[in-house]
């Protein structure tokens, strides 16, 4: 039993979804919409075994499975969990279960093939965050992809077509250079397994040219700045779960896959392009934020301030010192929680009033009192106040930028104005005000279901906000030996 | 000598004995009871393939004054013609017999064409070969036009002719110059001479040229292409299937025949114009796709660019190459058959499928067919967890091998290219309204049904394991030589 624990957590979601695909074509609505979130709760439960059985004090894999899978190219159905992949299964999990859970609120054709498509979706996410072998990688990289496309095409808005053709293009064209960047490993190693790959011993020149390849695949994904353009119209589209799952997990495994593959496997690569990349996140976290203060548009805005944040994970990542990685690493945690219970705040005033123009909103709190405060936490929590975990991420990442250079710390810490800036004025214009209109006075209060999706996120954002060593206790050995990989010269 | 012929050729008797009994029993069993022959047919690719699996996997026999040879290469492509052909019959039978088509001739030509296919992989003379173009072709020019009531057919079965006769005669020209310089037409032969004699380069290189001009356009690479899209929109839908899918087998058997094993010594000299032409027929094929409008000339497209990857792990000239191009055809044929499969099931249900919008909604009145086109396309597009990834993947991997990192990344954008039309496929069943209103009235043969479900689940079973396949194509390009 101990020894599957990997497949089950990540099969279980892929099996019950195919088999809520088939038997739901009998089934009302009503049956399908409980039978999923049965599904969904299951898919979770089964994931809370490894944070129980993990050992905080083992620094390598744990859990592992080896068996070979494509004998001619010795690829091996290879998994292994650690520090840095287990808080991210985690929220995976728990992310997928709470937007099932919501689903019913807002999707009114096909629900059963929508619940599916999550429960799919997070089994492969999970195999992403789990596979040690390059190729399993990519097959469950490029797997998700599939339900996410139809996810946006098939429930999203208007504009969707375009919208979900971009993205899916824009991640292919990264991952395939990516998939060269593997085989060209795998024709000096001799293998596909990641671990036989940070051993692998390689010259400056080509080191810089695998970074570049594996920083196409996972800039896409994070996105960094100028890559970014697929994602706030791929948000603006997709349904609210979309959103949710591509804000709260998509964008992390762009940055958990800076830290498994790009980061160890070319170290000195990295430190050649170092300036660059930080360069990069700086123009990510003033450039983008700037772009997020004139959104008219309140999903784009919180898209774009998603962009703005994960500019701080790969700052943090790629300053190389623990503060920063530490930093990094929780700020891709808590902007988690954060942009999930963002966007679904969003969802929740997009159902009652089918519009996301801010200038439609004023007031909302007169009329939907325990949203308001909700949103208003959340809101504070985006700009990084003190006491939620958005503050604990920013404020690590400074520190370790204070330690490279004042002046990356002083644009970094901008941002803690600019974020403050569209998360609160957003807050004034929409929630905060007179009634705008006889709509809004209208407007009924959250209902049980959102107020434990609410309610949950933001305790969650509290807790970790109050007591990061939740996630720092977990992750701490994993990170040491991987900073040490990273700082290691491998010419 | 008659026992040695018996035990190597005897599939290919059986194909030819089979061939014109079908014809000669086609005047009695008229189009209602053709079903017989269709029995039939099937039965005679059983029994060829049964004799065929026989013959041992290691060793190289040879026949007929050891002009006709029977290797690993042979057992592998024929092997999957006599499947290919099977899966061909099964979906056109009622579309056929609906058109009034399904007759002796048909079931005659198609058999006809496998011999050739079977001649030309196992070929070890040079005449031997060409008997087997010929005998290919001409079925192919006949049963374009079979239809010959319709104005298209006619013109696409001319078009096909004449440039196919051109192509013919530059595969002539070229093997008369190999017999002029070397004095034999025997494939080793020629091979041992050219290694040994002093001859004159410039005949060699012309002789070389003509003979990959011939195998490109047979093949449908560009820049001799220009048949392929024609083809495929004039004939009928089955006989388009049968052109782009098991004729295949026979151009990559021709071009390891002719260029691995006759003329390799001249690898440096024809790689080059191999990589050419594979990477021209990835762009070309792909980009030129991006604009059609109508299903048949996006597949012909489509193909194009298919032949230019499996033309690219050719042109490497190494086992790896090799295997990774056996590999890449067997998928191909499954997932071309698989595609038209699913255009010849929806054009018997509700007519002639033509544009691609005529594609649109599908998923609202009929989800599981749909699923299955999402499948198809994906691993066309050459998406994970389906067959089509690993085929590209082995085909970059033998690439990269060999060095060629250039080449590789053209490659991968290429096939980018593909997955945006491959994409809008899957678009307009899944996310357009239907335009045409629909007639699902008509029933579907139970038996093309269940075919057209286990080859698109195939595509995926064999994408969660393609380790087996892949083995059978690395062990017999090793035994190749």
């Amino acid at each position: 039993m101990m020894s599957f624990i990997l497949s089950i957590a990540i099969w279980t979601p892929i099996c019950l979804g195919i088999l809520l695909l088939i038997i739901q074509k009998k089934l009302s609505t009503n049956v399908v919409y409980k039978l999923g979130n049965i599904f969904g709760f299951i898919a979770f439960l089964i994931t809370i075994p490894l944070y129980i059985f993990f050992d905080t004090t083992y620094s390598g894999f744990q859990f592992q499975e080896i068996s070979p899978w494509i004998s001619h190219f010795s690829i091996q159905y290879h998994l292994g969990l650690d520090g840095i992949s287990l808080p991210l299964v985690m929220l995976t999990s728990f992310i997928t279960w709470l937007v099932i859970f919501i689903s019913s609120n807002s999707i009114n054709r096909s629900l059963g093939s929508y619940i599916a498509s999550f429960l799919i979706l997070s089994g492969l996410m999970i195999g992403v965050f789990l596979a040690l072998d390059a190729i399993l990688y990519y097959v469950f990289w490029e797997a998700m992809l599939i339900p996410m496309f139809l996810l946006i095409g098939v429930w999203g808005g208007p504009n969707r077509v375009y919208a979900t053709i971009k993205f899916f293009l824009y991640t292919v064209l990264g991952s395939l250079l990516m998939l060269v960047a593997f085989i060209y490993l795998f024709n000096q190693t001799g293998s596909f397994s990641i671990v036989d790959f940070y051993t692998k011993q390689l010259s400056l020149n080509t080191q810089v040219f695998l970074f570049i390849a594996f920083f196409m695949a996972f800039a896409v994904k994070i996105p960094m700045w100028p890559m970014h353009t697929w994602l706030p119209d791929a948000h603006v589209e997709a349904p609210t779960g979309g959103s949710v799952i591509l804000a709260a997990i998509m964008l992390k495994l762009g940055a958990y896959s800076f830290i498994r593959f790009a980061m160890p496997i070319a170290p000195d690569g990295l430190l050649l392009l170092k300036p660059y990349l930080i360069a990069i996140s700086l123009i990510a976290i003033v450039y983008i934020a700037l772009v997020a203060i004139v959104q008219t548009d309140m999903k784009k805005l919180i898209a774009y301030s998603s962009i703005s944040h994960m500019g701080f994970v790969t700052l943090g990542l790629f300053m190389l010192n623990p503060l920063g990685f530490e930093g990094g690493y929780i700020q891709m945690i808590s902007h988690g929680f954060i942009s999930a219970a963002l966007f679904f705040s969003i969802g929740v005033l997009y159902d009652r009033m089918h519009t996301r123009e801010i200038k439609d909103y004023g007031g909302v709190i007169n009329s939907m009192p325990l949203f308001g405060s909700f949103f208003v936490l959340f809101a504070m929590a985006n700009s990084g106040l003190p006491g939620t975990s958005g503050f604990v991420g920013e404020f690590l990442v400074i520190l370790g930028a204070m330690q490279e250079n004042f002046w990356i710390a002083f644009l970094a810490a901008l941002t803690l104005i600019f974020g403050a800036t569209y998360s609160l004025w957003l807050v004034k214009r929409t929630i905060f005000g007179v009634v705008k209109n006889k709509k809004i006075a209208g407007l009924v209060d959250l209902n049980a279901k959102e107020f434990f999706v609410m309610s949950a996120l933001a305790v969650l954002t509290l807790t970790i906000g109050i007591y990061p060593a939740l996630i720092t206790d977990i992750t701490n050995q994993s990170s040491i030996v991987m900073l040490e990989l990273i700082q290691q010269s491998k010419i | 000598m008659l026992t040695n012929i018996l035990t190597v050729a005897l599939p290919e008797i059986i194909i030819l004995i089979s061939a014109m009994s079908v014809l000669l029993l086609g005047v009695f069993f008229k189009n209602k009871n053709a079903s017989s022959l269709f029995g039939i047919t099937q039965l005679a690719l059983l029994i060829a393939a049964y004799f065929t699996s026989q013959l041992p996997i290691e060793s190289k026999l040879l026949a007929f004054n050891d002009m006709f040879v029977a290797d690993s290469l042979s057992l592998y492509l024929k092997l999957l013609s006599y499947f290919g052909l099977s899966l061909v019959l099964i979906y056109s039978r009622d579309y056929l017999l609906k058109k009034n088509l399904l007759n002796g001739e048909f079931f005659s030509l198609v058999l006809f064409a496998l011999l050739g296919i079977n001649l030309i992989i196992s070929s070890y003379h040079l005449l031997t070969l060409y008997m087997g173009i010929e005998l290919l072709s001409l079925s192919l020019y006949t049963l374009v036009a079979i239809d010959r009531k319709r104005k298209e057919a006619t013109e696409a079965a001319m078009k096909y002719f004449i440039l196919g006769a051109v192509a013919s005669g530059f595969l002539l020209y070229g093997f008369s110059m190999l017999y002029g310089i070397t004095g034999s037409l025997y494939l080793s032969k020629i091979s041992e001479q050219i290694g040994v004699t002093e001859i004159n380069p410039m005949i060699l290189s012309f002789a070389l040229v003509f003979v990959t001009v011939g195998i490109a356009f047979k093949f449908g690479a560009a820049p001799f292409q220009l048949w392929v899209p024609d083809v495929y929109q004039g004939s009928s839908t089955p006989i388009t299937m049968f052109i782009g899918s098991v004729p295949k087998f026979a151009s990559v058997a021709m071009l390891i025949r002719l260029l691995y094993q006759t003329l390799d010594h001249l690898v440096m000299d024809w790689q080059l114009m191999l990589l050419v032409m594979a990477i021209t027929s990835m762009l070309l094929g792909n980009i030129t796709a991006i604009a059609q409008t109508k299903i048949k000339r996006l597949l012909a497209y489509s193909t194009i660019s298919h032949v230019g990857f499996m033309l690219l792990g050719l042109a490497t000239g190494t086992i790896t190459g090799i295997s990774a191009a056996l590999f890449y055809i067997a998928t191909y044929v499954l997932m071309t058959l698989a595609s038209f499969g699913l255009i010849i099931r929806l054009s018997n249900q509700r007519g002639d499928i033509d544009k691609i919008s005529d594609l649109s909604g599908l998923v609202k009145d009929q989800p599981w067919v749909a699923f299955l086109l999402l499948i198809i396309f994906l691993s066309l597009a050459g998406i994970p967890p389906t067959i089509g990834f690993y085929a590209k993947f082995s085909i970059i991997q033998a690439t990269l091998q060999f060095g060629w990192i250039w080449p590789a990344v053209i490659a991968v954008i290429s096939a980018l290219i593909g997955i945006y039309y491959y994409l809008r496929m899957i678009k307009i069943a899944y996310f357009d309204d239907t335009i045409k209103a629909t007639k699902t009235s008509k029933s579907v043969n139970n038996e093309l049904n269940l075919t057209l479900t286990m080859n698109v689940l195939a595509l995926i079973v064999l994408g969660l394991f393609p380790s087996t396949l892949m083995d059978i194509a690395t062990l017999t390009s090793a035994l190749i030589f």
